[in-house]
């Protein structure tokens, strides 16, 4: 997907202006919140479970080699294959290539943010495979031509009529003609389309949840089920992940799902969780012929052992997102790229260079309700603030910014001279029309006050003078 | 009073305070005095370095931090009337030294005597009820480093329930961020505007005449708003309240003459 995360301010503005975002936004900022904080306090030990999550992904992190070796070899064991990806170009050529193997014309896919990182869909177009995404909010901003605005509900910014004319606009040719209203009728048109879909797909593409080092398992929840028939249908089934997926057990990915769902949408669990191990076996109904995992690294193995390590416990639930104000106001398009809100803030800078997603880690308050609903933990703000740091060593800040911040700098660091001049400032301000208590407009603060009256400071002098006189 | 308790208290004013609403310094000076506490402004201080820690410039907050943790050597425990700068001095100000134990140590034993001011009042002073009366209905924001690093819930709205005739009325997300964030409220303007609408909604459907909150840079976001949308709720420091000062002009309002 190509990034247009260095124009965060001008898809901010678009994103504030668009009045179908804006309701489809009203409802996700009360709906996912409100569903996961009961989901959190119908179950004691929940926040004993974030602290067990947090420990199992730090310890696989720890060990990232054996498991990910591990699970290479109880794969092989298996029947089945193992790709390393060192970049998305690598894993484009992968995939591709073992498409064509067995000239694959459709691949059936079910919803891989890792496959939205690669480009994967661009890339089987221009080759003449066609990816047919069967995620039901997939299937539709794929009709519509547009990227995911969030990671665990691709199409969350849409609102029901708009799916209505899309499904209108792309279904009337199959003999769908009537515009629907319902989103149950929605669903089952679409369910209908997509069945005929899976039953032609040559290859299933998913993505993985987890992959479980001690018995070579993919697994992936989803309430739609739609990844069970693209694994099992097709012929050949090529998950693709990214590297710090892998966890070591079963006993492992039984704590990390007892979060996940829970984090991401309130639920105790996801319909379908799904474990696929190895290609289809002597004796088994169905399954794949085929086996592929296609591991991706796409610079992850760089963020080991530094500062922004936490970042890949990430389980992808989209808590972070659902909880932030930042991505309530303007939605996931405006951060520009496959991974919106405070996981986005931190991971797009290492994934797509900080140079292009400067304004990502700035563009928050720290106001901490992601991490504080983090189920692995990540201490997201402190994860930004580190990238400010490294933009700020490589003087990416804006200019302005900068100058401003050294000269407050050099008067903060000056206790004499910033009670000098906050006097005077306190002075200035007064000029202003303290009459009225605050001022319309001001100079310098136009950003405050093209939105907000500037509050004009008490009568009588800064805090420090009033108490030297009270003091004298 | 047992001996344990932190008598010498040094006020860490703010530098939003110092200059723009200094009421809320004597409100917590008064406040803590009559608790029991003697208070003390050392003069060195300025600002905490949030607004360079936030911009990434590493070295000036470190800088800052230092001047801070010399300013304040000594005192029993270090109060402000904030969550923001609070919360810095307690929890963000250890980091800054990973690479120089000596100034961490410093930082630490900082750290570990330094409050916000109404749960220092609470949970450490252990006050119950406050002797103030504000006629009136007010909701209370929860200020994003108080509420979450620091956990100043409960503290306020139980204090504030010592305030004769005075009615609290909860808003639906209280705990949501009113679009200050410093430095964030001028760079990302739309963005802040945005958030800190929804907040101006959300006290105005509580019906409530009074906001109150914490930290004097999300009250003047939050007062800023609701003044250019026509609002009459007035905005206050909690502290001016619990001070029984409730009588001065709110934030934004002209000075009577």
């Amino acid at each position: 997907m190509e990034s247009t995360a260095h124009a965060f301010k001008a898809n901010v503005d678009h994103a504030l202006a668009d009045p179908n975002l804006q309701d489809s936004l009203a409802k996700l900022k009360v709906g996912f919140s409100e569903r996961r904080r009961q989901a959190a306090e119908r179950l004691p030990e929940f926040e004993a479970l974030r602290d067990r999550a947090r420990d199992i992904k730090n310890h696989t992190l720890a060990h990232l080699d054996f498991y990910l070796e591990e699970f290479e070899r109880k794969v092989v064991g298996l029947g089945g294959h193992v790709h390393w990806a060192p970049t998305a170009a690598d894993a484009r050529r992968i995939i591709a290539e073992l498409c064509q193997s067995v000239n694959a014309r459709t691949v059936a896919k079910s919803k891989s943010m890792v496959a939205e990182e690669i480009a994967l869909n661009e890339h089987l177009e221009a080759l003449g495979i066609a990816p047919i995404e069967t995620d039901l909010g997939e299937y539709i901003i794929q009709l519509r031509n547009e990227p995911p605005s969030h990671i665990i509900a691709p199409a969350v910014h849409l609102t029901k009529d708009q799916v209505a004319d899309t499904f209108l606009e792309h279904h009337a040719k199959l003999g769908f003609d009537k515009r629907l209203t319902e989103r149950n009728d929605l669903v089952a048109e679409a369910r209908y389309v997509l069945r005929q879909k899976f039953l032609d797909a040559d290859v299933g593409l998913t993505g993985a949840n987890f992959l479980v080092a001690e018995t070579g398992s993919s697994m992936l929840v989803t309430n739609e089920g739609n990844a069970d028939l693209s694994n099992t249908l097709p012929r050949m089934h090529i998950v693709l992940a990214s590297i710090e997926k892998v966890i070591p057990t079963l006993e492992d990915a039984a704590v990390l799902l007892r979060v996940l769902a829970r984090s991401a949408t309130g639920q105790e669990s996801s319909a379908y969780t799904t474990l696929n191990t190895g290609p289809k076996r002597p004796g088994d109904l169905d399954g794949p012929d085929q086996y592929h995992v296609v591991l991706l690294d796409n610079g992850r193995s760089s963020v080991l052992g530094t500062e922004m390590q936490d970042i890949l416990r990430c389980i992808r639930c989209g808590a972070c997102m659902n909880h932030c104000p930042v991505y309530g106001a303007v939605g996931g398009h405006a951060y520009g790229w496959v991974y919106p809100g405070p996981m986005g803030a931190v991971l797009t800078p290492q994934l797509v260079g900080v140079e292009e997603a400067s304004n990502l880690p700035n563009a928050s308050t720290f106001c901490g309700r992601c991490e504080s609903v983090c189920p692995v933990r990540i201490p997201l703000p402190k994860l930004m603030r580190h990238w400010r740091e490294r933009e700020f060593e490589k003087h990416l800040t804006p200019k302005a910014v900068r100058q401003g911040l050294a000269m407050w700098s050099f008067v903060a660091r000056r206790p004499a001279l910033y009670r000098r001049l906050t006097a005077i400032a306190n002075r200035a301000l007064a000029l202003f029309g303290r009459a009225d208590g605050r001022y319309g407009s001001l100079p310098l603060a136009s950003g405050w006050t093209r939105f907000r009256d500037f509050p004009a400071p008490q009568a009588g002098g800064t805090f420090h003078a009033r108490w030297a006189k009270r003091k004298a | 009073m047992p001996s344990s308790r932190p008598r010498r208290v040094a006020l860490f004013v703010t530098c939003l305070v110092d200059l723009f609403r200094p009421s809320v310094g004597f409100a917590a000076v008064k406040l803590l005095e009559e608790a029991g506490c003697t208070v003390e402004v050392p003069p060195l201080q300025t600002c905490c370095g949030q607004p360079a820690y936030n911009t990434g410039d590493r070295a000036t907050t470190r800088a800052i931090a230092a001047q801070v943790i010399d300013a304040f050597e000594g005192y029993d425990a270090v109060v402000a009337p904030s969550g923001s700068c609070g919360g810095m001095l307690s929890h963000h100000y250890p980091g800054l030294f990973d690479d120089d134990p000596s100034m961490k140590i410093r930082a630490e034993n900082l750290a570990g005597r330094s409050y916000e001011l109404i749960s220092f009042l609470v949970d450490v002073l252990g006050v119950r009820n406050v002797a103030a009366r504000y006629d009136g209905s007010a909701t209370y924001h929860d200020s994003c480093s108080g509420l979450r690093e620091l956990g100043v819930k409960a503290q306020p709205r139980n204090l504030l329930g010592s305030v004769k005739g005075l009615e609290l009325r909860e808003m639906k997300t209280p705990e949501v961020c009113c679009g200050f964030g410093g430095t964030f409220c001028v760079k990302y303007p739309e963005i802040s505007n945005a958030m800190v609408g929804e907040k101006s909604a959300d006290i105005a459907a509580t019906g409530a005449d009074t906001l109150l909150a914490g930290d004097l840079g999300c009250l003047m976001n939050m007062a800023g708003k609701l003044q250019r949308e026509g609002s009459a709720v007035r905005v206050r420091h909690v502290a001016e309240v619990l001070a029984d000062m409730g009588d001065l002009p709110a934030i934004g309002e002209p000075e009577r003459s």
